[in-house]
């Protein structure tokens, strides 16, 4: 426990130390290459509540994470614009403001994952896995398809959202931004784990009959866990097109949802900072190995595959020793 | 004679061709231990199910302290006040011995919905953890691993868990098995204190135990209660002998 605390302190400092030491040499795009470690394992962590502590093997939080996007783009668009968005009951002015864009983010992704869930958490095993692929892959394809925003181009945003008292358009202080969100979420999952409600979740993970016989319902837990989780990766999804003024249906495409999945088994699952670790050495490693070669995939693929069959515990799981705690 | 706290009423469930049980009546008094028991694929596993709210019934009522509780599902059963222990240890084995039994004072205060405070550090819920288990005697292993435990010492955290949740009435599944001779007259004496806090439905294979605690027993025989009755009823009953006891549980 101890080593697995110090070993999550230095990780999760790693990440203010690289931006800092990046803003000292006058190097941007290291900065910008940490916002989007910081954005990608942001999406993880909320993933990892449904994932680690839940047991539930969602391979559809692409959705979430588009959803969250395309409320970022489509506010700021039609602030862009200034055409408000007619919905006919009611009239969304577009927005330029981060904090209503992000509140937006989870709000939406909060309901879809509750209409999702409230379907696929009828089913178990592969075809929770498959439910929740269909469903981002609807989401694709609709917006694919759907010319409003951009269809299959993608919506440009060309000034970076605003949050008050900040210069969002400086990449250190956006970084600043989206690390104090992460260290926030961060916050809450680690009580959120250890509540009441973190100790049922993880015993219906381990054993959905135990929890039905102290009267509790396993279907209602892993309800709000997905619900949670949704609302945060959709929260990233705000953030990761904020950082690329970009938005397009690649962010619902289930190779997205894969890689979220892929994070949290590198860094190890159901560790709260499992995720942070596997989305640092994924973004390091794009970078790294796709300078060597343009099939740098392979070699990450080599790597998942190294720790899976020897680390089961992810590379903190590995580091911190046999003592560590799950969930 | 006072109204029964269980009381199943002509319940059937078939399997295909197979009638698992055939309109099985039983009932279950404030203050009694009522033993089941039977030969391996008597229906006594599909009975349990039906009365904990894993299986509905084909036909049949069950009725639960008065109220009709056929069709309502495990937890809904447990909230009603159902208090029950698994024959194959149904326990989160990544979880502590503690972590295991507060959930169930978490379940009974159906203060689950809770997402900021730490439970283990919860003083109240703790203190009534650690006092189940002190009662069924594992208060020195609260710290380990569920998967670390012995089987026998399994068999005692359901009965912990189950403590916990303060249930009008227990139903428990082979409580006996794997404890070994010491492990079961520890427990037959700990069940046998316990039947005044609330009445027991005893599903088990260890006929000491059974004719030591039951106040009533009956025997279930392919899916069909054949006798039900006093201790001596039952070791008398030729049928019981034929069916199932055999020569060498004869008094």
């Amino acid at each position: 426990m101890q080593r697995e605390a110090v070993l999550n302190t230095l990780v999760f400092l790693a990440l203010p130390a690289v931006a800092v030491i990046a803003l000292v040499l006058d190097e941007p795009f290291t900065i910008t290459l940490a916002t989007r470690a910081a954005i990608l394992a942001l999406a993880a962590v909320g993933l990892n509540l449904a994932l680690g502590l839940g047991g539930l093997v969602s391979l559809g939080h692409a959705v979430f994470f588009g959803l969250g996007g395309y409320a970022m783009g489509i506010l700021a668009s039609h602030a862009q614009s200034y055409a408000p968005l007619d919905l006919g009951l009611f009239v969304i002015e577009g927005t330029k403001s981060m904090p209503v864009i992000w509140l937006t983010a989870v709000f939406v992704s909060a309901l879809a994952a509750l209409l999702i869930g409230l379907l696929a958490l009828r089913t178990a095993g592969v075809y929770f896995i498959m439910i929740t692929l269909a469903f981002g892959q609807m989401f694709y394809y609709f917006t694919i398809s759907w010319p409003a925003y951009g269809g299959e181009d993608g919506l440009s945003i060309y000034v970076r959202n605003s949050f008050p008292g900040f210069n969002t358009l400086d990449p250190i202080q956006f970084f600043g931004l989206v690390f104090a969100v992460l260290a926030a979420v961060l916050l809450i999952m680690g009580r959120l784990e250890r509540s009441p409600f973190g100790l049922a979740l993880g015993t219906a993970r381990q054993n959905a009959a135990r929890v039905e016989t102290v009267g509790l319902s396993p279907f209602h837990l892993r309800l709000v866990a997905f619900v949670i989780s949704g609302a945060v990766t959709g929260l990233a999804g705000a953030l990761f097109a904020d950082l690329n003024r970009f938005v397009s249906p690649t962010m619902f495409s289930w190779q997205m949802s894969g890689e979220f999945i892929v994070f949290i088994v590198l860094g190890g699952i159901g560790r709260l900072f499992g995720p942070v670790v596997g989305a640092c050495l994924f973004v390091l490693l794009e970078h790294l190995l796709s300078g060597v070669s343009e099939f740098w995939l392979i070699y990450l693929g080599a790597i998942l595959l190294f720790v899976v069959l020897f680390a089961r515990g992810g590379v903190i799981g590995a580091l911190a020793g046999r003592g560590a705690h799950h969930g | 004679m006072a109204d029964p706290l269980l009381d199943i009423q002509g319940v059937s469930k078939s399997f295909g061709a197979l009638r698992a049980t055939d309109d099985v009546s039983l009932t279950l008094l404030s203050g009694e231990i009522h033993a089941l028991i039977g030969p391996n694929g008597a229906g006594k596993s599909t009975l349990i199910q039906q009365v904990a709210g894993g299986l509905v019934p084909d036909a049949g009522r069950i009725l639960f302290d008065g109220r009709d509780m056929t069709t309502l599902g495990t937890a809904e059963r447990a909230r009603a006040g159902l208090g029950r222990t698994f024959q194959i240890s149904a326990l989160a084995m990544e979880n502590t011995v503690l972590q295991n039994t507060v959930l169930g004072v978490v379940g009974a205060s159906r203060r689950v919905w809770r997402f900021a405070r730490s439970v283990m550090r919860d003083g109240g819920v703790r203190a009534q953890a650690e006092a189940a288990l002190d009662r069924v005697g594992l208060s020195d292993v609260v710290d380990m691993r569920v998967g670390e435990l012995s089987h026998g010492q399994r068999r005692l955290l359901e009965v912990a868990i189950a403590l916990t949740l303060r249930p009008k009435v227990f139903l428990m599944d082979e409580p006996m098995a794997g404890l070994g001779a010491e492990g079961s007259a520890r427990m037959t004496g700990f069940l046998d204190g316990l039947r005044s806090e609330a009445p027991i439905l005893l599903v088990e294979h260890d006929m000491d135990a059974v004719f030591a605690l039951a106040d009533r027993i009956s025997v279930l025989v392919s899916g069909k209660v054949i006798a039900t009755g006093t201790p001596a009823d039952i070791r008398s009953n030729a049928d019981v002998r034929t069916a199932y006891l055999g020569e060498e549980h004869a008094p």
